[in-house]
């Protein structure tokens, strides 16, 4: 008996059970979509989250107060009176200390309400230095950035971003009004340009950016005067990123006269961060997928159980064929083939569902979904294992049926 | 030379502590091209000794020579082609598969044979136009009377072309004119050179045979010859 000939009986036999074949493949079918769309949005999730810190600028580090391997307890954390200074910055931004360092910009953020007229809109308040506008890649749409005579003079200047310029200036020409602050005016004097950043809980074109001393004097009454929240530092190329993270840290170790293992400050990478945020999403992928899988698992032993069911239940037709002339090994080849049938279009069809998911699903969750062909591929074969693995042990027990027995079974 | 040859035959069945003697020694030979009956009361081991012949079944003690070869030392597989090319079975049951039509029926022997399937095709509605049933091969056998389904099962047993043909009963769920019907295809089977052996126990369907074994509680009673 040839290999389509096989074929073509093993089909006649799940054809011939029409609804018990449909359920048997539902299992591997629901599995298998299961497995890809987590997967799917796992991926997805990540990519998003590293797109998202990309925009940051590439050769970036950043430092804040505290620190994240300590064990001994909480040392000047963000919410307490920060340990990193302006003068940090300031000697962070020397050549000579700290020749792979590029630009550094401090900065300070407090959450304050704008108000303009009678509108009002809460947004997140920054106060840096003119070269922030550089360490984080940004562009002005109109007007100018602060400027250093901003900085020493601690005037009231203040630059939006896009979303916060079309909250409090919905006609547009935001540039020379006048903005309300914790109750001080500020002149605005630039727009910067939208990056259209897509996350939910932070945007990057709603802001407002003041002078590091006007910020000090106006916008935080809690905050010390040469306090600072973060330090941004840029690095002079990508391949200086090492030796301008060390430069950082021993200096800022120095600074504060403090031994590495008592660092009261932490620096990060732009890959640490992508790396830190992707590995929370990685660990969920691979609990949602490990959930996934067992409903893949049980869709095989669904698989086993009908192919069990279907020997017995054609022992007749078994002991038949052997009469007649089937050889133990076209016994065994004709139930193997049914039940990899049965695993491999369930896992075909399960990927279709999935691809449909994938393109249904983040109109919904707003979540976007990653199907990778290796992905594809995989979830197909796996499929297609499960249903040999799970034909093995009918076809050896069909292989076996000495053909009087079958037959007798009346 | 012989084309069967049984010496002291003997099958026991076990069922937990229960043991059944079906056979209990049974040697008889049947020579190529013979028409042979066996005749015997319900119980009296006829079915188990067609089973032996056909191969679908191993003796518990004693010899079976096939054509020359001793049956107990070949293989499954050795034995799956010697039920393929050399016997044709027709059983009381029918044994055919519900789902597929007559000629699909018919073919199945040629299938593990391993034949193209437009030669499989031809030859089984050749089969089927033999037993007169040219106009029936795309019915299933929900679709055809017991008589007919017979004589599908009959020309599957010949389609292969096989020396040795083996029936159980065949007549035993039939009708007078369906048996005559059967009977008269044996006739001609025989008539062409294959060896027959027709398991019954009416004594009209034995008639029609050249030799009658009878057996009586898995024992050789009597050989007529007619
Ligand atoms: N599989 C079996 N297990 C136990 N006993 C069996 C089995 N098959 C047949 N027998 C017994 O063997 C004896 C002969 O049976 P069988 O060959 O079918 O007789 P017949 O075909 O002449 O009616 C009977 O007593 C029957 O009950
Ligand atoms: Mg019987």
């Amino acid at each position: 008996m040839n290999g389509i000939e096989t074929f073509r009986t093993a089909l006649e036999a799940i054809r011939s059970h029409r609804l018990r074949s449909t359920l048997t493949m539902l299992g591997i079918l629901i599995g298998i979509a299961a497995v890809i769309l987590t997967v799917g949005l796992g991926q997805g999730a990540q990519s998003k989250v590293s797109a998202e810190i990309s925009k940051l600028g590439s050769n970036l580090l950043i430092v804040t107060p505290g620190s994240t391997t300590s064990t001994t307890g909480i040392r000047g954390g963000r919410g307490s009176s920060s340990t990193l200074t302006t003068a940090d910055a300031s000697a962070l931004s020397s050549k000579q200390v700290a020749p792979d360092i590029k630009s550094v910009a401090a900065t300070s953020t407090s959450t304050q309400s704008l108000t303009v007229g009678t509108s009002n809109w809460t947004t997140t308040v920054t106060g840096t230095t003119p070269n922030w506008l550089d360490v984080r890649a940004r562009t002005l749409d109109s007007g100018r950035f602060i400027t250093q005579a901003d900085l020493d003079a601690a005037r009231p200047v203040a630059v939006l971003g896009a979303d916060t310029v079309a909250q409090l200036f919905p006609r547009g020409q935001a540039v020379g009004q006048t903005v309300t602050i914790n109750g001080s005016s500020f002149t605005v004097v630039g727009v910067l340009a939208a990056i259209g950043t897509t996350s939910s809980t932070t945007s990057d074109d709603d802001l407002a950016v003041v002078p590091q001393t006007t910020f000090a004097t106006r916008v935080s009454a809690n905050s010390t005067r040469s306090s600072v929240s973060t330090i941004y530092v840029e690095a002079a190329s990508a391949s200086a990123l090492t030796a301008a993270y060390q430069e950082a840290d021993a200096l800022l170790l120095t600074r504060h006269g403090v031994s590495s293992t008592a660092a009261d400050f932490s620096i990060a990478s732009q890959q640490s961060l992508i790396k830190t945020a992707t590995s929370t999403d990685a660990t969920l992928t691979i609990l949602l997928g490990g959930v996934a899988g067992i409903s893949l698992l049980v869709g095989g032993i669904g698989v086993m159980n009908i192919m069990l069911v279907s020997v017995t239940e054609r022992v007749r037709e078994i002991g038949l064929r052997k009469a007649l002339g089937a050889t133990p090994s076209a016994v065994r080849r004709q139930f193997l083939v049914e039940a990899s049938s049965l695993g491999a279009t369930g896992g075909l069809l399960g990927l279709g569902l999935g691809v449909v998911g994938a393109v249904v699903l983040p109109h919904w969750l707003n979540q976007p979904v990653t199907i990778s062909p290796l992905a594809a591929v995989g979830a197909v074969v796996v499929a297609l294992g499960i249903g040999v693995t799970a034909g093995v042990y009918p076809a050896g027990r069909a292989a076996r049926l000495a053909p009087i027995d079958a037959l007798r079974n009346e | 030379m012989s084309t069967l040859r049984l010496t002291d035959v003997r099958k026991t069945y076990s069922s937990g502590h229960l043991e059944v003697e079906a056979l209990r020694g049974i040697t008889m030979s049947v020579e190529e091209g013979e028409y042979v009956a066996v005749m015997g009361p319900s119980g009296s081991g006829k079915s188990t000794l067609m089973h032996i012949l056909g191969c679908l079944d191993v003796p518990t003690a004693g010899s079976y020579e096939l054509a020359g070869t001793d049956v107990s030392k070949m293989t499954e597989t050795e034995l799956a082609e010697v039920r393929n090319r050399r016997i044709g079975f027709v059983f009381q049951g029918f044994n055919l598969l519900p789902s597929m039509s007559a000629w699909r029926n018919v073919e199945l022997p040629l299938v593990y044979a391993g034949l193209a399937r437009d030669v499989r095709r031809a030859r089984a509605i050749a089969a089927l136009e033999r037993v007169g049933l040219g106009d029936r091969v795309d019915h299933r056998p929900g679709e055809l009377s017991g008589g007919q389904q017979q004589r599908v099962a009959v020309a599957r047993a010949l389609v292969s072309d096989p020396a040795l043909i083996l029936a159980d009963e065949p007549t035993g769920n039939l009708d007078s004119r369906s048996t005559a019907d059967v009977l008269s295809l044996f006739a001609e089977l025989h008539d062409s050179g294959r060896t027959i052996m027709l398991i019954t126990h009416e004594a009209d369907v034995a008639q029609a045979a050249q030799r009658t074994v009878r057996i009586r509680d898995g024992l050789v009673e009597q050989v007529v010859a007619a």
